[in-house]
């Protein structure tokens, strides 16, 4: 390579920066994939667990027993997924109250999912008697589901903050692709909850 | 080369020596700088290094001859599990990602991190783990009942670290304490690899980095893979002794297996996140003390990225002993032997490196050279571990100990004691002594042989590990009490060490920015360099910047 060919402009300050063609990509999206990585990889050793103890339990109640396929908690959200989208879409036009209103659509069907979810355990553990101590279904079902709810509560947590920020219109087009990433976390949780559903209520039933 | 140096003014410095010590350590505290941050994870890790080391002293103290009773049994089982947990985590992780902290941004020329207040969370919680770990020893009986330190080995096997068998919170001591180191170590890679990927500086593109950089960028990809799975195992085992689950719990059905897999999955890559950083030392000290550009880089960099990978294949040789069957072990067998590949191809680059160069032997290189020896020792058993059958035979003995014990400190601590000196003047202004640094280096490389050569036989002898004592009828007398003399060798090496870095921060000459004459862009700015690292963001045209500048005649980029 000829060494005086590139001779590209330094700007520093701007968070995509250039190296002769290559562009470099946005911090934020390469922090987020990553953490997405070690999140998957922590969440894959709940779901070997649960399908390694699959069938293990020495009492009941067994899966097949107390699972119902949780349908309306898993349209909501999944139908959230959407909305976020929307909403990124929204504030990237510069629509920061269509894009409060994605938002706070997309906050309420994650309360919905939760609320789902916590009829779910309200009945398995004072219905049928199924605790995280009571055997190994137990034990994987609660905190395999538990960990995912606990995931849609920290993504809960900061829609919940981006919504407060656009309610009083501190939101503006330039945030749209922070709102991005927090839109990316929400995808994930998404699809682990595809991943959860399978082996789970479809599977391990 | 005034071109990318940023100078401290002299008024600065004289107003930097007036302020009084607690700003000082207020700025430490609140510090963000990758550089402060980088210098207090080595720190921190080299004085958990003493603190674990003294723990090794005792133990081998204990076994100096038979039926010993110098320390109690239960206290023994305390200072095996400290010294190998302190060591893991405490002293090898964050040494290996302070260094990373301190150069990646320097080599990549840019200003910090990608997440600057994320180093720093990942920094304290690294910290705060650790100390929370060592509160153990006055928590609960106290130091006089040796306290509850944690008693189930660095690795925690259940049933044992179950509630039924580990009462008391010495286990959940070693789970929250690594737990948190571990979220910082996770927040530390993330950080890593965003930065190598979004902040190099123009011209430096993935093929022109430094090989230390991309060796980081291997063990932070691979950190971000095991170090999950182990906080997953813990948040299980913490399950299980606070809420009364029964994953490890085999009384209901509970696998004691599953733990050793989750555990392996993690705790045989973390070899290679300790290891890979110290063949980056090595990458980038070789060549300059070679006089000539690294041999095969693209074959290194290549080279680390399939060790990434394959790595993550071949935990369950770890338990070749547990039952597991014919395919799964010959599996492993097999993933093990290959792992060594990667492996044997950097030795060749590192010697055909060395090989024709105009060598200087200084103490970097010095520590180096024992690197390629004893490193090439710790393959060779490894390699010979890797054969189940063999296996068989010496697994649990004291040849598993010496083999990896060559690993960690053959191999890591010497390449972390060669990366010290050399960029000891990057970071402080001034370089080490060569005359105590020779010191070191002989007292070391005889000490540890003595030691651990001689556990090797201990191990054929068929010496077990993690024995509190053995009766006398044995034959192991004499071995153990030759590789305890060892100990005092490497006390004395890591007391030369202690004294020069102490006296060479005060006294020690002057290095100007390039002592070495190298290539990499840290040398490139001032020493120490400033807060902003280089005055104005530097262009690179070849994998060697800063030869290109010394030498524009015959610049690198054509023979790349």
């Amino acid at each position: 390579m000829d060494p005086t060919s590139e001779e590209p402009a330094m700007s520093v300050a701007s968070t995509t920066r250039e190296i002769g063609d290559e562009a470099l990509p946005s911090r934020g999206k390469v922090g987020v994939i990553a953490l997405i990585a070690c999140e998957s990889s922590l969440l894959a050793v709940f779901v070997v667990a649960y399908l390694f103890y699959l069938g293990k339990s020495l009492s009941g109640p067994y899966p097949k027993d107390v699972l119902d396929f949780p349908l309306l908690g898993t349209i909501f959200l999944f139908t959230s997924s959407v909305t976020v989208v929307f909403a990124v879409r929204a504030l990237r036009r510069g629509a920061s109250s269509a894009g409060a209103g994605w938002l706070a659509a997309t906050v309420l069907l994650g309360v919905g999912f939760l609320s789902r979810t916590a009829r779910e355990w309200q009945r398995l553990i004072f219905h049928d008697g199924l605790t995280i101590s009571t055997n190994l279904f137990g034990t994987t079902f609660y905190s395999l589901v538990g960990l995912h709810a606990g995931h849609v509560v920290v993504g809960l947590l900061m829609l919940t903050v981006i919504l407060g920020c656009a309610v009083r219109g501190a939101l503006r087009p330039s945030h749209a692709e922070r709102v991005e990433l927090v839109s990316w976390y929400w995808h994930f949780v998404d699809v682990v909850w595809f991943v959860v559903l399978t082996v789970v209520y479809v599977v391990g039933r | 080369m005034s071109a990318i140096t940023g100078p401290l003014s002299e008024g600065e410095a004289a107003a930097d020596a007036q302020r009084p010590w607690t700003s000082t350590l207020h700025e430490w505290a609140m510090t963000v700088d990758h550089k402060r941050l980088g210098i207090m994870y080595v720190l921190g890790g080299l004085v958990f290094f003493v603190v674990a080391g003294s723990e090794a002293t005792l133990i081998r103290l204990q076994l100096i001859h038979s039926n010993n009773t110098l320390i109690s049994p239960q206290l023994f089982n305390r200072l095996l599990t400290m010294h190998g947990t302190t060591m893991v985590f405490f002293v090898g992780i964050p040494i290996v990602f302070g260094f990373a902290n301190y150069l990646v941004p320097l080599m990549i020329g840019a200003r910090d991190l990608a997440f600057p207040r994320l180093n720093a969370f990942g920094f304290w919680l690294f910290l705060f783990g650790g100390l929370l770990l060592y509160f153990s020893f006055i928590a609960g009986d106290g130091l006089a009942g040796a306290g509850s330190a944690p008693d189930v080995g660095w690795f925690a096997y259940s049933p044992l670290a179950g509630r039924a068998f580990s009462r008391g919170h010495s286990t959940d001591f070693w789970t929250v304490g690594l737990l948190i180191a571990g979220i910082g170590t996770n927040a530390t890679a993330i950080n890593l690899v965003a930065s190598v990927f979004t902040m190099r500086c123009p011209g430096m593109t993935l093929g022109r980095m430094p090989l230390f950089v991309w060796m980081m960028l291997v063990v932070s990809g691979m950190t971000l893979i095991i170090l999950p799975p182990l906080t997953a195992a813990q948040i299980m085992l913490l399950f299980d002794r606070f809420l009364g689950s029964h994953f490890f719990d085999t009384q209901a059905g509970g696998s004691a297996l599953l733990w050793q897999h989750f555990f392996w999955f993690f705790g045989h890559p973390e070899v290679y996140v300790l290891m890979v950083p110290g063949f980056g030392y090595v990458s980038e000290i070789i060549p300059v003390f070679s006089r000539k550009v690294i041999f095969g880089y693209a074959m290194v960099a290549a080279a680390s990225v399939s060790i990434g990978f394959v790595a993550l294949t071949t935990w369950a040789h770890h338990m070749f002993t547990v039952g597991l069957g014919a395919a799964p072990n010959a599996l492993f067998v097999a993933s093990t032997m290959l792992v060594g590949v990667p492996t044997g191809i950097k030795i060749f680059n590192w010697l055909a490196t060395i090989y024709g160069g105009r060598i200087r032997f200084q103490v970097p290189m010095l520590f180096c050279l024992a690197f390629l020896f004893q490193f090439l020792c710790a393959g060779l058993t490894g390699i010979m571990l890797s054969v189940a059958p063999f296996d068989y035979q010496l697994h649990d003995s004291y040849f598993v100990v010496a083999h990896f014990h060559f690993v960690l400190i053959g191999g890591l601590l010497f390449t972390i004691f060669a990366a010290i000196y050399y960029w000891f003047p990057k970071v402080t202004g001034r370089m080490l002594s060569e005359r105590l640094g020779r010191w070191h280096f002989w007292l070391l490389v005889l000490g540890f042989n003595l030691t651990f050569v001689t556990l090797h036989f201990v191990g054929f002898a068929g010496m077990p590990r993690r024995i509190y004592t053995y009766p006398a009828d044995r034959g192991w007398d004499l071995l153990n009490t030759v590789a305890t003399l060892g100990v005092p060798l490497q006390i004395a090496a890591v007391l030369c060490f202690v004294v020069n870095v102490v006296v060479s921060l005060r006294r020690g000459a002057v290095a100007g920015n390039d002592p070495w004459d190298a290539w990499t862009l840290e040398w490139g700015t001032t020493s120490p360099p400033p807060a902003y690292n280089f005055e104005s963001i530097p262009i690179v045209h070849s994998r060697r910047p800063l030869w290109d500048l010394k030498h524009p005649e015959d610049p690198d980029g054509p023979h790349e």
